[in-house]
């Protein structure tokens, strides 16, 4: 067994696949910091707001003003610096840490692909990502190999493969499969798409495509890794990134999916990328070729692959947290986070506050408009952590202002999936009191409902 | 390639399999979809414009009342002025929710009804003469609610009121700012009502994207908006305290003229309604709606009827609105828990509306374009 491992560890593979996908990841991320600032969104979610919802243990993780401009600068650049592979190390650490600042600032604005960048960032930390077709390989011989292990690349590809397959075992629920929601709600709404308008009103398109989701997601993995349906797997990606950026607001994020993919290609499909981008840029390949050692990439220390197993085994365990929380997961969302479910539930909510003084029993509803953003209140009003996060600010800020005995309730009401709206907070319950932590939170009212399934 | 042909034809089958079987349990399917066009063309030609149109001859007589009162300012043409302001500010309880295009543009419902009206910047205006209407900062010093203190609220009696016109030492004063505050409702007004029929109606009926900036999305939200924060919350949440420590008696709608602030509300109640329904401005026909809307979408979800349960809700709203007396100030400081009983009706339509049809419509509540996943 361990003999197996240690050979498995010992295999070596061309490098040139993780020099394009260095690249391509790069040249990406640095797109959607462009994009990201270009759109406005800089100002719109991390200045303008008077409050951020902060992740549990990083509450000190804020936007800091309009120096925050600043981090998406550092974010940019390194993203730079990663595509050209120039001071790779150095430039892979400082993105990770800035990106992942950048998305812990305000947890309105979670999405699973921020999340899947942060972790294949950190991945590539550890990554020889530079030894080939790299500025550091061209400045420096020493640094340049045309062999690596091979398990550098499959850890990407795991990574990739936990991605989808997680993302397709949580379609497995009565919902997704057997009412075909959230997409019998997505997809009518699309009614002015060109050709596929009319279509997205029918019934069974909607079982189509959340079946065929469903298996994409599950299958896609294997698709890829097996060499014969390689191709047919990737024009199968093609399609369905291209598709969910048709009917759906994902940003840059089927792309990244769709260029992320090539990693399950062979070396020399690799090589000719390389050649074309040298063409492009007037490098000269055979000088490229020629500097890059033929000796093997060698990792020194033996620290790399601890905390990469230790990686994975989290990766792999993290998304079956939610087992140890009694309740519907949809409803109460403990554990839902982090866990690859994408575009998987519709939610709408209403949350409003009331602030009562429990000596006097005087009491006053709160203007949410007054502190939160739409696009907050929207995320506050549907799960449970952001609003016992904003009534402990609402709280504070009353106290402050020289309200006595400030006790905080919330009246709210939730839709899930097309069922009608229900109460969703204890109203009974005075938030102050309650503190946020991994332990169940039982002042979320029962959802009068099951859905079935992972 | 074995592997391949396998998984397209499981994949295939599985399709297949899934998709009949759905039409076996629905045989009443939808088969064509829901015309949103025709929707914008309702709501644009039977109700919005019919609404702006009847609201704008209103405005009309307000101004020309108001001219005649200043020319002859009697008892009697005080009386004649109030009853078409009073027409007036019950119309525009029918277009108020519309706020897209112009209207959106001139801030239509903040220049036209803003209460409570600030008493003491009026008279400072008055005094020294300057002001100027389109100013943000203006908006509780014009409008209705600033007519209701000039026709009601300047002293007891008649006859003192039309003192402050006639015998006052600055009644030219009074009667220019009367004469500007009726002015600038009929020309806003005018304006409005000339957008939609001069090009803004054929923009609107043809705007018809999914996206935020279409025009079903877009007044979706206006509609909610105005009838969260407006009416629910203007009409009776604020003056019920709702959202103070203390009840705001004098934050009623035409607070000085007093016992129409129930008719008020229940206009608006009924237009709200009748919107949601499609119903023509004129009554006498319905056509796509919000309601045929939901009900179009149901045929896909199977999902509870929510276009009933929300006109189920409105007739609660509207028979608890009925029993608060005809001064909402009064009612607020006889026996308050009415008002609250009303604003929990009224709360529970909010719901209805802002989550759970806005669900089904798959509209975004907001306009920030962020991306999701």
């Amino acid at each position: 067994m361990s003999k197996s491992i240690s050979n498995y560890l010992n295999r070596t593979t061309q490098a040139a696949p993780l020099a394009v996908f260095r690249v391509l990841f790069g040249f990406m991320m640095f797109l959607s910091i462009v994009r990201f600032w270009a759109n406005g969104w800089i100002e719109k979610l991390y200045i303008q707001p008077k409050f951020f919802f902060s992740y549990y243990g990083f509450e000190w993780v804020k936007p800091i003003g309009d120096y925050t401009y600043l981090i998406f600068l550092i974010c940019g650049i390194a993203s730079l610096f990663v595509a050209l592979g120039y001071k790779y190390r150095l430039a892979i650490i400082i993105f990770f840490l800035s990106f992942t600042y950048i998305e812990l600032m305000d947890k309105s604005t979670y999405l699973n692909h921020y999340y899947f960048i942060s972790c294949v960032g950190f991945l590539m930390i550890f990554l020889p990502a530079n030894a080939y077709f790299s500025v550091d390989a061209f400045k420096n011989p020493s640094k340049a190999f045309r062999e690596i292990p091979k398990w550098t690349i499959d850890s990407i590809k795991l990574m990739l493969g936990i991605v989808y397959f997680y993302a397709g075992l949580a379609k497995l629920n009565s919902d997704w499969l057997f009412k075909a929601m959230p997409l019998k709600i997505w997809l009518p709404s699309k009614y002015d798409l060109p050709f596929l308008g009319d279509l997205m009103q029918q019934q069974w398109l909607h079982y189509v495509f959340s079946w065929s989701g469903a298996a994409y997601d599950l299958a896609i993995p294997f698709l890829l890794l097996y060499k014969p349906t390689r191709w047919f797997a990737f024009a199968l990606v093609v399609v369905f990134h291209v598709l969910t950026r048709v009917l759906f607001p994902i940003g840059m994020f089927p792309f990244i999916m769709i260029v992320s993919s090539l990693i399950f290609f062979e070396a020399g499909f690799h090589q000719r990328i390389i050649r074309f981008i040298s063409k492009l840029l007037r490098i000269d390949y055979s000088k490229m070729v020629a500097i890059s050692q033929m000796k093997t990439y060698r990792f020194k220390r033996n620290l790399v692959l601890p905390i990469l197993a230790l990686f994975f085994v989290i990766q792999l365990l993290f998304p079956w947290r939610y087992l140890a929380y009694p309740n519907e997961l949809f409803w109460t969302e403990e554990g839902y986070r982090f866990s690859w479910r994408v575009m998987l539930m519709e939610k709408a909510g209403y949350a409003q506050f009331k602030i009562k003084n429990t000596e006097t029993g005087e009491q006053f509803l709160v203007d949410n408009t007054d502190f939160l953003t739409p696009f907050q209140e929207k995320q506050m009003s549907t799960q449970p952590d952001f609003i016992l996060q904003y009534a402990h600010y609402l709280g504070d800020h009353f106290a402050s202002q020289g309200h006595k005995n400030v006790a905080v309730y919330a009246e709210s009401y939730v839709a899930l999936n097309g069922r009608l709206s229900q109460p969703y907070i204890n109203p009974n319950v005075d938030l102050m009191k309650e503190k946020e932590s991994f332990r169940r939170k039982d002042w979320i009212l029962p959802f009068n409902n099951t859905i079935k399934g992972f | 390639m074995k592997h391949l042909k396998l998984g397209v034809l499981l994949l295939l089958v599985a399709a297949s399999i899934i998709a009949c079987s759905s039409d076996n349990e629905s045989p009443q399917e939808a088969t064509d979809t829901f015309d949103r066009s025709a929707m914008l063309v309702n709501w644009a030609d039977n109700i919005i414009i019919p609404a702006y149109d009847s609201f704008n001859t209103k405005a009309i007589s307000l101004n020309a009342k108001t001219v005649e009162f200043n020319a002859n300012p009697t008892e009697a043409n005080l009386q004649a002025l109030r009853s078409v302001w009073k027409d007036a500010y019950i119309s525009f309880q029918n277009v108020s929710m519309f706020e897209i295009g112009k209207a959106e543009e001139l801030r239509f419902r903040n220049r036209l009804n803003v209460y409570p009206a600030n008493a003491a910047q009026i008279e400072s205006f008055i005094d020294s003469g300057l002001y100027d209407f389109s100013l943000p900062s203006t908006i509780d010093k014009q409008g209705f609610p600033a007519l209701d203190y000039m026709l009601n609220g300047l002293a007891e009696t008649d006859a003192e009121i039309v003192a402050f016109y006639t015998t006052n030492s600055n009644a030219e004063g009074y009667k220019n700012y009367l004469q500007t505050l009726s002015e600038t409702i009929s020309s806003l007004s005018n304006e409005v009502l000339t957008s939609w029929t001069g090009g803004y109606r054929d923009a609107f009926v043809a705007n018809t994207s999914s996206s935020a900036s279409g025009a079903v999305d877009k007044l979706t939200n206006d509609y909610i908006f105005y009838f969260e924060k407006a009416l629910r919350a203007g009409k009776v949440g604020i003056p019920a305290g709702v959202f103070s420590t203390g009840t705001l008696p004098q934050n009623v709608e035409a607070f000085y003229k007093k016992d129409i602030s129930k008719e008020l509300l229940l206009e608006a109640i009924d237009a709200s309604r009748d919107f949601f329904n499609g119903k023509s401005f004129d009554g006498n026909s319905t056509g796509q709606s919000f309601k045929t809307y939901l009900d179009y979408l149901n045929t896909i979800k199977n999902g509870e009827n929510l276009s009933a349960l929300i006109n189920n809700q409105f007739e609660v709203a509207k028979t608890k609105a009925n029993e608060l007396n005809g001064n909402l100030a009064q009612q607020v400081e006889t026996d308050n828990s009415k008002m609250l009983a009303t604003y929990d009706e009224l709360q529970r339509i909010v719901i209805l509306l802002k989550v759970d049809m806005i669900q089904a419509l798959d509209v975004s509540i907001d306009y920030v374009d962020a991306d999701g996943d």
